[in-house]
């Protein structure tokens, strides 16, 4: 009795769950591919959405998608790399402004990089006109502007990591001569791959659906990303018409993150519980 | 580069060893000064330009700072803690300083530029045609490769050549029917076509007049303009029509007798303005308590829900006889891998009141997002929808954690399974759940997405379009310094800096709360 009730509420939880992803799935195979005519159960299968997607002339999606999985990859790999940098000098080596250093990551991390967004615009409007190819309308700039948020984000989370790699492993290599590079990039990178992986997945995830720094910054159809591209695919009275081309992009945008996610599930679980946040 | 290694500790016995020189050194060396100087070559030439002395200086000096620290062996966690540390300050710390100097001035519309740049726009913005002037028939002809206008004065039939420096008269041109120039000696007259590809061109020449400026109107007209607004530098003021407006320095504003200002105005300080319109200006203060409020109560029902319902879960899956768990911990964590962006906006569009999935399956006619009471549960019950399979992740881990015993023991103690959760299972969840549950919170107040791609802060009510019953602080700000109504980017800083203030006020309560933190200084 007990048991039927527990499985009656993970099964109602379950449709909560389910309901609007079942939903864009038959969005995206609605023959009509509106809005109005789209039911919870299909009425319909065609992959006439996805064609409409991928041929269409407003709405350049392969380009969006393209940018997105470049800014994605390159910030998030290039964050990774500066904060286990930051990590692994704030773990393995004492210095002057230490804590200090530590503390301010701390302060820092509480304070969203998008709320001083007036000031990064005016600031990269000033950008724009010295170098263009940093401005606006540049995955460059967008790039470079997450990187920003790199250090508050994740240093905190990577040397919890790295102290619990045994030091002795580094005076081991020290004693057989190796430099300090050598020890970051052939015995402590190595060590915390698996952790790597899965930081960087979230961040990736995160990057691929951050909205209002991008909306702000791409306004070119041809160098949005998919967040705002197709935000702008039913804004207005597009809304009810591109719904089933939107349905078909999310799910599209979902298969690779999807299929990661349930790869690294194991270590998603105790990653999450030191703390980490997607965006 | 494993014998390099070994290489390297052999040289190490001597009280002071030197550095053997590897492929690696010397290639990350060249590496570090050919990024240090691409970095100054592509840099460096816009701001000369420029004229920007300070900044390049600022440049150079850091371009060679960066070539010291990575060539010299001293300063090791200043080499890794660079990198992070320069997009750190460029990108969050430097906006952030320069968000609140913002804040003090009036920065936006109306206040882009310095004064000198107000003058001459209000100047350029006034001019009419000149009363009684003539309107001039124009042909765009080239004198030495430099566009000029031939003028030819409807009544008298004289004709004039106006370049940027003047006006000068034309013997010998021959007019046509229509009152263009046919040919004139020393010019080449353009053809229509020829005249329609430097449209731009001949659109913003000038010719200085005496009392004002000929510009064309169209490609075959001119007409005499005078501004009608002049600044004097002497009185400090600008004389014309409605006038005189005297420049008021702390409002930014050329202001007249009766208390009205010109449109364009500058930027000035306005010290705590800002800060003490958004207490005192009754359209924002009544609704500005709202806004917070309903901030607050947003992020705490967030964050407290969404750890409800998923601690409920994982609860409910957690039990030794509990079959098919797999199946069922798929399926709640699908939402949290789809991308969250896309599924607020699917959210949307199923409580869209006319097409909507909602409305469909209840048989309802509701406009859910419409009405402040329904639209502020619908963005509570789609961030639950977004939050709980975290938290239900979470949860998991944690009680994987706890050991069996303890629960056990409560129960042959006699506790009630409901007592045993309260006194034993949630303090310890607790314990290792806070720190996570106040990310959280943090998170969500200032849930951008949630909101934006959702209501859109709507319903606005119709006596305040500016402020709406799901707004929160941050798309409020975000509409005040981008919305249609706009830009007034020094308010908006305000607001940017008020919110900072309560997240360090929330965050100096959360570290004291969880000194688990501190230990890791040591």
């Amino acid at each position: 009795m007990k048991l039927a009730l527990r499985h009656g509420f993970v099964l109602l939880m379950c449709v909560f769950a389910l309901v609007p992803i079942l939903f864009v799935v038959s969005a995206a195979i609605n023959p009509l591919g509106t809005l109005a005519s789209t039911d919870l159960v299909p009425n319909g299968a065609s992959l006439g959405n996805f064609a409409d997607l991928f041929t269409s002339d407003r709405y350049p999606f392969a380009r969006w998608f393209l940018n997105s999985v470049v800014i994605a990859l390159t910030a998030s790999f290039a964050s990774l790399l500066l904060s286990m940098m930051a990590a692994y000098a704030f773990s393995r080596m004492r210095f002057r402004g230490r804590r200090v250093g530590l503390l301010a990551l701390l302060l820092i991390q509480m304070f969203p990089q998008f709320l001083a967004i007036v000031t990064i615009f005016m600031i990269f409007t000033r950008v724009t006109e010295l170098y263009p190819a940093i401005g606006f309308d540049t995955v460059w700039g967008l790039m470079l502007l997450y990187l920003g948020g790199a250090l508050g984000a994740n240093t905190w989370l990577m040397k919890g990591f790295l102290d619990t790699v045994p030091k002795e492993l580094d005076e081991a290599a020290t004693v057989d001569g190796a430099t300090h590079a050598q020890i970051f990039w052939r015995v402590i990178l190595p060590l915390v791959t698996p952790i790597l992986a899965v930081t960087g997945l979230l961040a990736f995830i995160g990057i691929m659906s951050e909205f209002i720094m991008a909306s702000v910054f791409l306004r070119d159809p041809e160098s949005k990303t998919l967040a705002v591209g197709m935000f702008g695919m039913i804004a207005g009275d597009q809304r009810n018409a591109n719904f089933g081309m939107f349905a078909a992009g999310t799910l599209i945008t979902a298969i690779p993150t999807v299929g990661v996610f349930f790869w690294l599930q194991k270590f998603i679980v105790s990653g999450l519980t030191a703390g980490a946040v997607k965006g | 580069m494993a014998h390099d290694a070994h290489a390297a500790a052999d040289t190490r016995r001597g009280p002071r060893p030197r550095r053997e020189v590897t492929t690696a050194f010397v290639v990350s060396r060249v590496a570090v000064l050919a990024v240090a100087a691409a970095l100054l070559l592509y840099a460096a030439p816009p701001l000369a330009a420029d004229g920007s002395w300070v900044s390049l200086t600022l440049l150079c000096a850091a371009s060679a700072g960066i070539a010291y620290l990575y060539l010299t062996r001293r300063f090791v966690p200043a080499k890794y803690l660079i990198p992070g540390t320069v997009c750190l300050l460029a990108f969050q710390v430097f906006p952030v300083l320069y968000t609140v100097s913002t804040a003090f001035t009036n920065f936006g519309d109306g206040h882009r530029g310095d004064k000198p740049a107000a003058v001459t726009a209000i100047e350029t913005g006034s001019v009419r045609q000149a009363p009684g002037s003539p309107e001039y028939a124009l042909t765009a002809a080239v004198r030495d490769g430099e566009l000029v206008f031939l003028l030819v004065d409807p009544k008298t039939k004289q004709v004039q050549a106006g370049s940027g420096q003047g006006l000068a008269p034309v013997s010998g041109a021959q007019v046509g029917v229509t009152g263009k120039v046919l040919r004139a000696p020393g010019f080449t007259v353009l053809k229509a076509p020829e005249a329609a590809a430097r449209g731009q061109e001949i659109s913003k020449l000038a010719v200085p007049t005496r009392g004002g400026v000929i510009k064309a109107n169209g490609l075959s007209r001119a007409v005499e303009g005078r501004a009608a607004l002049v600044y004097d530098s002497s009185c400090d003021c600008v004389n014309g029509e409605g006038g005189p407006w005297a420049a008021d320095e702390t409002r930014g504003y050329f202001v007249n007798a009766r208390g009205d200002h010109l449109a364009q105005g500058w930027q000035v300080n306005v010290g705590f303005g800002n800060f003490t319109r958004v207490v005192t200006d009754p359209t924002i203060s009544g609704y500005f308590l709202g806004v917070f409020g309903w901030n607050l109560f947003f992020a705490l029902a967030s964050a407290g829900g969404t750890f409800v319902l998923g601690m409920a879960v994982a609860l409910a899956l957690h039990h030794p006889r509990m079959r098919g768990t797999k199946v069922y911990r798929i399926a709640l964590i699908l939402p949290y891998a789809m991308p969250s962006f896309a599924m607020l906006l699917v959210w949307r569009d199923m409580f869209n009141r006319d097409f909507g999935l909602i409305n469909q399956l209840f048989g309802t006619n509701v406009d859910w997002l419409g009405q402040s009471g329904t639209a502020r549960a619908a963005v509570i019950l789609v961030n639950l929808w977004l939050g709980f399979p975290y938290m239900f992740l979470v949860t998991t881990g944690a009680l994987q954690a706890i050991p069996r015993e303890l629960t056990e023991a409560a129960s042959i103690d006699g506790a009630s399974p409901w007592y045993g959760f309260r006194k034993v299972t949630l303090p310890l969840l607790l314990v290792a759940l806070t720190p996570l549950l106040i990310s959280s919170f943090a998170f969500n107040f200032n849930n951008f997405n949630a909101i934006q791609l959702t209501s859109e802060g709507g319903p606005f009510p119709a006596e305040s379009p500016q402020v709406g019953a799901t707004d929160l602080l941050i798309t409020y700000t975000f509409r005040l310094a981008f919305g249609a109504g706009g830009a007034q980017f020094g308010f908006a800083a305000a607001i940017s800096v008020f919110i900072f203030a309560l997240v360090a006020v929330i965050s100096a309560v959360a570290f004291r709360r969880t000194r688990k933190q501190e230990e890791v200084y040591a």
